[in-house]
């Protein structure tokens, strides 16, 4: 394409596409996301630390019975649940917080800005650039683990249950990451949507349980009520929808466990990836909203 | 080229601009003058379309709002300091923009020739001067050769070799027919390189002159003083406070 084609006026439908994402555009964008990715070592870094909590907790579920190596798929993926719960949504938060405060605070936003792209297109590309990058750490992280467990010689036939939780993860990831972007996107200064990550952070990971804890006794919450609440925080829906996967019964989870299982009966696992879906949607929509009309 | 209209500017209770209106032609180079906090970096960032603001502005006839994109593929932007990952290489940073740019390989090869920095292709950002890095800058700022170059004080980074190439590359594109909308904190490059100052003051327009050279605009002169020749712009003067003639009153009391 000439220069004269480039800048000469363009057409009414030309104008009016403009308007909407440029594939070509948002391409690039990813491109330079994961590319910015890679150069800040985070994913590789992320990679390594997945893989070493994962090959630790695959041979820690073998402590106490006598044996050595790692443990099976199933146990490996049962003992994995509550590690992933604490350690996905503190990277995925951090890192979408982190990408677009940095690149605010270094200045290089407002240049990207100044390129002929829209704000909603640079938003998401950099979700989905991080999306990618994200999930392909964990994706180290898990292939590593289940690698040597089939080579350890202890596989078990679960390796349905260890791709689910695998699968879970990275909607959790995507999940947290969305709602990092939203952070960044609301609060300006990098320092103070830290904070609020890492709160968020705590939030999802501790006090939620005691909080839901604390009101269902406080206020003699109903089971409905108590299971509605749990929905709110994509970790439980994370905890329900994996525990769904094992083919076991709710029940550990108690009478919220046993009350989505009655209520929702086979659909429970359909239904958790629905509500993890939203978590994902909904953070990521409001997200680009705020970002496309606040000052950068 | 650009027509400003009307534009309004507040943050909080600050009133950054406060109804400045501008024509600039195509081919025009024109500089924004004033004190720190005179509303300069703000026009120009919403000329870019990054801050929202009151009134319109346009770019060859296109809303920078409603067509922001359309709008800014018309336009280069050079920010003030090369905002560039360090570990970049000089070539990279060219490939990837291209892309955004719609520019080839050929273009690439061009600019980079333009700006003195085809034998720098593989050197990274981090080791590039100051003077480098700006004229890298301009290199990614023409990809796609727009006709518009927005400048924020480009050269306040640099020392005296650095600015001067650099504004002799600036006035090579502006004889080419670039239309060039600069700020500036130094008389010299404002005298040299603009067809005309617009100085603001506490977010309005307080002076549109022409400076009228010799013939050859880079040959040295006397004093800024001199050099400058304000007249009154018949065409595009609304100012909202008196208009004088008297250099001391057009900023060149803050230009010496």
């Amino acid at each position: 394409m000439n220069a004269a084609a480039r800048t000469a006026a363009p057409s009414p439908r030309a104008l009016a596409r403009e308007r909407w994402l440029d594939p070509g555009n948002l391409t690039w964008l990813i491109r330079k996301e994961m590319r910015d990715a890679i150069r800040n070592r985070w994913m590789i870094l992320y990679a390594i630390a997945f893989t070493l909590i994962s090959l630790g907790v695959a041979s820690g579920s073998r402590l106490g019975t006598g044996m050595d190596g790692l443990a099976g798929y199933g146990k490996t993926a049962a003992s994995l649940i509550n590690v992933v719960m604490l350690f996905v949504p503190l990277m995925g938060l951090t890192l979408g917080v982190t990408s677009l405060a940095g690149e605010r605070e270094r200045g290089s936003l407002a240049y990207l800005l100044a390129q002929p792209v829209s704000r909603g297109e640079v938003y998401l590309a950099k979700y989905l650039g991080q999306s990618i990058s994200f999930l392909a750490a964990l994706a180290i992280g898990f292939g590593t683990t289940a690698a040597l467990i089939a080579l350890s010689a202890s596989p078990d036939a679960h390796t349905e249950a260890f791709l689910w939780l695998a699968g879970l993860s990275g909607m959790l990831g995507l999940s947290m990451l969305a709602i990092g972007a939203l952070i960044a996107a609301a609060v300006r200064r990098p320092g103070s949507a830290m904070g609020v990550a890492i709160f968020t952070w705590l939030a999802l990971a501790f006090l939620s349980d005691l909080g839901l804890m604390g009101a269902s006794i406080a206020f003699r919450l109903r089971v409905q009520d108590i299971l509605a609440l749990s929905l709110l925080n994509p970790g439980q829906v994370f905890k329900l929808a994996s525990l769904s996967g094992f083919e076991a019964s709710l029940d550990v989870l108690g009478p919220v466990g046993l009350y989505a299982q009655r209520v929702l009966g086979d659909s429970v696992r359909a239904a958790m990836l629905g509500v993890m879906a939203l978590w994902i949607l909904v953070p990521l929509a409001i997200g680009a909203i705020v970002f496309c009309r606040r000052p950068i | 080229m650009i027509r400003i209209e009307a534009v309004r500017k507040r943050f909080g209770r600050f009133v950054a601009l406060d109804g400045v209106d501008l024509d600039i032609a195509r081919g025009e180079a024109v500089a924004l003058w004033g004190p720190n906090g005179a509303g300069k970096t703000t026009l120009l960032r919403c000329t870019l379309g990054l801050i929202n603001f009151k009134g319109r502005i346009t770019i060859d006839g296109l809303d920078i709002r409603r067509h922001g994109k359309a709008a800014r593929r018309r336009l280069g932007y050079i920010p003030q300091e090369s905002i560039l990952p360090p570990d970049l290489r000089v070539s990279e940073a060219m490939a990837l923009f291209a892309g955004l740019r719609r520019a080839n390989g050929e273009e690439v090869d061009r600019l980079l020739a333009l700006v003195e920095l085809d034998a720098a292709r593989s050197r990274r950002v981090a080791d590039c001067s100051g003077g480098m890095r700006q004229r890298l800058s301009l290199a990614l700022a023409l990809l796609g050769e727009p006709p518009l170059l927005v400048l924020d004080e480009p050269t306040s980074n640099l020392d005296a070799a650095g600015r001067k190439a650099f504004l002799d590359l600036i006035l090579e594109l502006k004889r080419a027919g670039k239309t060039i909308l600069f700020t500036s904190h130094r008389p010299d490059e404002v005298h040299m390189a603009a067809d005309r100052i617009v100085t603001l003051e506490n977010g309005r327009v307080v002076g549109l002159e022409r400076v009228i050279r010799d013939a050859d605009p880079q040959r040295p002169t006397q004093g800024p003083a001199q050099r400058l020749s304000p007249q009154r712009d018949a065409q595009h003067a609304r100012p909202q406070q008196p208009f004088h003639d008297a250099p001391s009153s057009l900023g060149l009391g803050v230009i010496a």
